[in-house]
């Protein structure tokens, strides 16, 4: 157990570094100046190379690679170029919005995709089963921007029971800040809760065929009972595995997601400063998401162990 | 496969017998040539010119000259959609052709050699699927300039490491077989080996991952192009139709509806392909349907 927790962390942090370096590099070698960009087009000479002594672009890469790293552990993100505030402030301004949208469609799609996986494995092959995949071979099918485009002319156009896009901020109150997030949530569940509902159906198939079920059948215990508690947790693996790995498209999706709604959230920010050539901003977000899927996917792996205690002898 | 080699004769039959009463199969092979056929044809034919603008005709609705009625400049949404499935239906193929020709030698040498050269290709899968890859394509389209070539690469780039996966499990499932020790006894090299012995038995499994992931690619395209870092206009792609018609919904939804429509009924095609060629071409792996 100690040395697969190991394994998994080594592998972690070493994905972590290597990440880091491929970020680094791809942002050194990347045209443009940040001098130039904060000064603007009239900047003298003088300036813009006493501006870049201050940042510390003349010192050797490998210092600055360091400093950027060591400056990211304690917190120290840098400053913007364009919005000349410290990143590490536009990203928690951004992360408000975005960190409870991807929650919320987590918790969405998790708990619409479980039941209904389950539903469809207990009843196989009646017309119930046939149409719920039927469903969600079309979820996984519709891209979820198109999705949210119809969600906003259904609800927001048409019923006017939410707003079409923006965010009004926490400050005036929870309610409005989740009304605004509720579409985009919808959006980006959709799709995962397709393919999860399919792994949680099959996964469940596969168990349900076991012996320990039919036993606990045999002595009596009530199906509903069998179904949640004997063989859910067995079929928990794959279903965690899945979990993980969409939460890495849960944020990818937040891009396009927060771009359709106007979400002033992580996504957005990274976008624009992608196209605004404000690397410091982009570096950090980038490392930040790169670093929450590591952290997620070794979680995943940590919680087999707990789910199965078969993974807790082998390393 | 291996009931099949007890009855060599019966195999071709078989498998066409198969693949025909599948439903998933024949459904998903009628719509993805039904899209093919489309693309095909708008190379000789569209109803209307889509470089051809007539404001005056702009944002019609649904009528017997335009089947699905016309753009904010006035153009024919349905020859729009039959000359953009040409570039999904390309970035696609492209992106899925980069992946398979790096991806699978990279998964069968990794398998071949072990050691080190496996343990780095699974480090390298690690860092590549560490980053979110709709990201990473913004990242690599807005670099590199928006476009479709770019948006390919930035597609193709990701395919690698699923393509080097699942042909490394499946060559690591079939070196301890015996015909592969025979093989080995014989003398021949792990380079013949793999091209003679392993390639065609993880063929089908590659071909199933390879329209799953020419269907990821085809959402992934369109994401791009509604992002605006996909094809450029004048070429019509189906994501950037999309982003024309969000900010007209109020007077004009059906701008939204049928590129969309286009995009989910291609994908679902694909999808069910895939789900049917599995099926057919490896019962063992067959899913509970």
């Amino acid at each position: 157990m100690t040395a697969f927790i190991l394994k998994r962390l080594g592998i972690g942090f070493a994905t972590l570094i290597l990440a880091s370096v491929v970020v680094f590099s791809v942002m050194e070698i990347l045209p443009g100046d940040p001098a130039q960009l904060m000064l603007g087009m009239n900047a003298t000479d003088e300036a813009l190379r006493a501006l870049r002594n201050e940042m510390g672009l003349n010192d050797p890469v490998l210092l600055r690679y360091v400093s950027w790293i060591g400056g990211m552990l304690v917190g120290d993100f840098g400053n913007s170029y364009t919005y000349s505030s410290p990143v590490i402030e536009l990203i928690g301004e951004r992360a408000i919005v975005s960190l409870p949208l991807a929650v919320i469609a987590l918790l969405l799609s998790t708990l619409i995709a479980i039941p209904v996986g389950m539903f469809a494995a207990a009843r196989r092959g009646s017309v119930a089963d046939t149409s719920v995949m039927g469903v969600t071979q079309l979820g996984v099918a519709i891209p979820n921007f198109w999705f949210a485009l119809l969600l906003i002319y259904v609800f927001a156009v048409w019923l006017r029971l939410v707003p079409a896009g923006g965010f009004p901020g926490w400050e005036n109150g929870i309610w409005p800040g989740i009304r605004s997030l509720l579409l985009p949530a919808v959006a980006l569940a959709l799709p995962q809760a397709a393919i999860l509902a399919r792994v949680t159906r099959s996964a469940m198939l596969e168990v349900l065929g076991e012996d320990y079920i039919r036993t606990a059948r045999a002595k009596g215990m009530p199906r509903r009972i069998v179904l949640w508690r004997h063989a859910l947790r067995n079929a928990l693996i794959p279903v965690l595995t899945i979990l993980g790995l969409q939460f890495a498209f849960l944020l990818a999706g937040t891009i396009i997601i927060e771009n359709v709604f106007y979400l002033p959230g992580l996504g957005r920010l990274v976008f624009q400063a992608i196209t605004q050539r404000d690397l410091i901003v982009v570096e950090g977000v980038v490392m930040l998401l790169v670093a929450s899927v590591v952290i997620v996917n070794l979680a995943v792996d940590l919680t087999y162990a707990v789910v199965d205690p078969r993974l807790r002898t082998r390393a | 496969m291996t009931i099949e080699s007890h009855v060599p004769e019966d195999v071709p039959q078989h498998w066409l017998r198969q693949s025909l009463t599948n439903r998933s199969f024949v459904t998903g092979l009628v719509i993805t040539a039904l899209i093919a056929a489309m693309a095909l044809i708008s190379f000789v034919w569209t109803p209307y010119d889509v470089t051809n603008l007539i404001v005056a005709d702009r944002m019609k609705g649904l009528s017997a000259e335009h089947v699905f009625g016309t753009d904010h400049f006035g153009r024919d949404i349905f020859s729009m959609i039959m000359v953009g499935s040409r570039n999904s239906i390309a970035v696609a193929i492209v992106a899925v052709g980069i992946g398979m020709g790096i991806g699978v030698p990279l998964g069968c040498w990794a398998a071949a050699r072990g050691g080190l050269v496996d343990e780095a290709l699974m480090r390298f899968n690690d860092l590549v699927f560490a980053f979110p890859a709709l990201l990473s394509a913004v990242m690599i389209t807005a670099i590199a300039g928006p476009g479709a070539i770019n948006a390919i690469i930035a597609i193709g780039i990701f395919n690698v490491p699923v393509f080097a996966r699942v042909a490394r499990a499946g060559a690591l499932a079939l070196w301890p077989r015996e015909y592969i020790l025979a093989a080995r006894a014989a003398g021949k090299g792990k380079v013949l080996i793999t091209v003679e012995h392993i390639l065609p038995n993880i063929a089908s499994m590659l071909l199933v991952q390879g329209t799953i992931q020419f269907a990821l690619g085809i959402l992934a395209e369109a994401g791009l192009s509604y992002l605006g870092l996909g094809a450029q206009p004048p070429m019509p792609s189906w994501g950037r139709m999309l982003f024309d018609a969000q900010t007209r919904m109020m007077v004009a939804p059906h701008l939204a509806i049928f590129p969309g429509l286009a995009i989910v009924i291609t994908v679902l095609g694909l999808n069910l392909l895939g789900d049917g060629l599995r099926d057919v071409l490896d019962p063992r792996l067959r899913r509970e349907r």
